[in-house]
């Protein structure tokens, strides 16, 4: 009962949320909604697989690309290019998949980190199709959804729906053995899982969610360009998701709240966004691996009161 | 393709690759002892060519500026390996994304200090200029980055296989912990290899500042060639980097010449269809 209360206080305040911040701050929290999904995609296999990919923001930008190319360029409709969109996605990460699911640890993220400069190096170099540097510009959003205010509740619902289906998909008996080729392949196999096929499943059901999150950011943006599809866009989810605690899915949105509030913040005062973003990996890496929540949660189990507490039991 | 065309391309395809065998010797070594997966290597390999580009125009002297950009870079890699890297040993995924964003704060430190625009490093007059090949034509400099990148595999192998240092780290590479116990301080050993590693980017910096040109971005395209090398050849292996370097090499120069929009495809298709059956790499090593 709690509980449900909370999630309603949550859902309310997410609702009226446009009614007291400007249009600015509007556009900010669309953009963390979208950037939370394409986090839980990488918090997914980081998280539940065991395999940290650096590669999500081509599949984003695949999403993303595919969409903008069809609305903007084909002319073609929304319905269209959000399913050309995701299914480009989908279609780009069963071949990554069956490329990188043989790997694990660092060779896979090295694999993931080249099958996404693949992909960036492509829309850079192929002029008449992405517009190279240019991307392609004028995606016009949908009519009822053209307005800011409207937008948001189309991502906050989207980004609850992708949510939703992803926590599901995460504790149905195929995330838990997910979790059981995590801990020990050797042991998964032995029981007569078939680990290839399902990581290969997991990492498709993981992209397909990051180029849904592409598609909406194309027509959240009205630009595409290579920049979203670049190894920033990869790194950006990657630190998403590990400072909202990896394995945590829900951390993603707190993760990408930080990091977008923050890049508009430091934004204000310096053009260095990046050097601070590589600061932040550096110092998160350093100090607080298991992530912000992580680290927040482990702080406060050591707090004095509660160690007291323990001491007197 | 004319048949002295087609010699022009091999020997481009000769000279790029012994370019990336200087950028990539560095990050398979440090790979293959330290399991450090180095992603701040292109990084280095940029901030090192702007540095022998600098060190180029105060002194005049190229030289000096392939010693000073092998130098910085080397005190670079010792500043990351003795305040960042120790502090995250054992977790290679940690150390991964340590370096990745060293790297996105390096490369930026490089647009604050020398702008956006290409810089190209000025070679000696010595250096300068083609070189007649019976009916050929090529770049003296080219030449050059050959030898080096020869003389370098040459010394490399050297070194591994015929000096004291070589033998600690082989040992390293096979069993540190037995190394460290046999009273032999294995953290100076990584130390040094990681500054090698780190000052063998700086000096492909330079070295290919003269003919690829130094921006923004060369350091995520370096780094990228540099993966291909590595995963093609087998990681941490030095004859992996070597024949991984020709084969990306060649890939990239065809590819360029063949199917231009597609080059990039050129190079990691067969390394995808390579991976398929030899996850290790070539000359890799299976963990």
């Amino acid at each position: 009962m709690k509980r449900l209360i909370a999630w309603a206080a949550a859902a309310a305040l997410i609702c009226a949320m446009p009614l007291c911040i400007s249009g600015y701050y509007v556009n900010l929290l669309t953009e963390v909604a979208i950037y939370a999904v394409l986090a839980m995609t990488i918090d997914l296999l980081a998280g539940y697989a065991g395999r940290t990919p650096l590669g999500h923001g081509a599949l984003f930008g695949i999403g993303a690309y595919f969409a903008g190319y069809t609305v903007a360029v084909r002319q073609g409709g929304v319905l269209e290019a959000v399913l050309l969109g995701i299914g480009a996605a989908m279609a780009v990460s069963l071949l990554f998949a069956l490329l990188a699911i043989r790997t694990s640890g660092v060779s896979f993220l090295l694999l993931t980190l080249a099958q996404g400069m693949i992909v960036w190096g492509v829309c850079v170099r192929w002029t008449s199709v992405t517009g190279a540097e240019n991307g392609i510009r004028g995606i016009a959003r949908p009519a009822p959804v053209a307005d800011p205010i409207r937008f948001y509740y189309l991502a906050v619902l989207v980004a609850s729906l992708a949510a939703w289906a992803l926590w599901r998909f995460v504790n149905s008996p195929f995330g838990l053995t997910l979790r059981g080729i995590r801990e020990s392949e050797t042991r998964m196999r032995t029981l007569g899982y078939n680990v290839p096929l399902h990581l290969t499943i997991g990492f498709v059901v993981s992209g397909t969610f990051a180029g849904l999150a592409g598609t909406l950011y194309a027509f959240f943006n009205t630009f595409v360009s290579p920049t979203n599809v670049a190894l920033a866009t990869s790194v950006k989810g990657l630190l998403m998701a590990i400072i909202g605690g990896v394995g945590t899915l829900f951390g993603s949105f707190v993760g990408a709240a930080v990091v977008i509030l923050l890049e508009n913040f430091v934004s204000v005062f310096t053009d260095r966004w990046p050097t601070v973003l590589g600061m932040i990996f550096v110092a998160t890496m350093l100090f607080a691996r298991e992530g912000i929540l992580g680290k927040a949660r482990l702080l406060w189990a050591r707090s004095p009161r509660l160690t007291h507490k323990g001491d007197q039991e | 393709m004319t048949a002295s065309a087609l010699t022009f391309q091999l020997l481009n395809g000769a000279t790029f690759a012994a370019l990336l065998f200087v950028v990539a010797s560095g990050f398979t070594l440090v790979f293959g002892l330290m399991r450090i997966v180095n992603l701040a290597h292109g990084a280095l390999y940029l901030l090192g060519g702007y540095l022998g580009f600098t060190a180029i125009l105060a002194t005049g002297n190229f030289p000096a500026a392939l010693i000073a950009a092998f130098g910085a870079t080397a005190v670079l890699g010792f500043l990351t390996d003795y305040f960042l890297l120790r502090f995250v040993k054992g977790n290679t995924l940690s150390q991964v994304l340590l370096t990745l964003g060293l790297a996105l704060a390096l490369g930026d430190l490089g647009l604050v200090i020398w702008g956006g625009d290409p810089l190209t490093v000025p070679v000696p007059d010595l250096l300068r200029g083609p070189l007649r090949l019976g009916a050929l034509a090529y770049p003296r400099y080219r030449l050059f980055v050959l030898l080096v990148g020869t003389l370098l595999f040459v010394a490399l192998w050297l070194l591994l296989n015929r000096t004291r240092l070589g033998a600690l780290i082989r040992a390293g590479v096979d069993d540190g912990e037995m190394v460290d116990a046999l009273g032999i301080d294995i953290t100076r050993v990584f130390r040094w290899t990681f500054m090698l590693g780190a000052s063998l980017a700086g000096l492909g910096g330079t070295l290919g500042g003269a003919f690829l040109t130094l921006y923004p971005g060369a350091d995520g395209e370096i780094l990228v060639f540099s993966l291909a090398v590595v995963i093609i050849g087998g990681l941490g292996s030095l004859t992996g980097a070597a024949v991984g370097s020709l084969l990306v090499g060649y890939l990239a120069t065809f590819g360029q010449v063949l199917f231009p929009e597609l080059a990039y495809f050129v190079i990691f298709g067969p390394m995808a269809v390579l991976l398929a059956f030899r996850p290790m790499g070539l000359f890799g090593r299976a963990q």
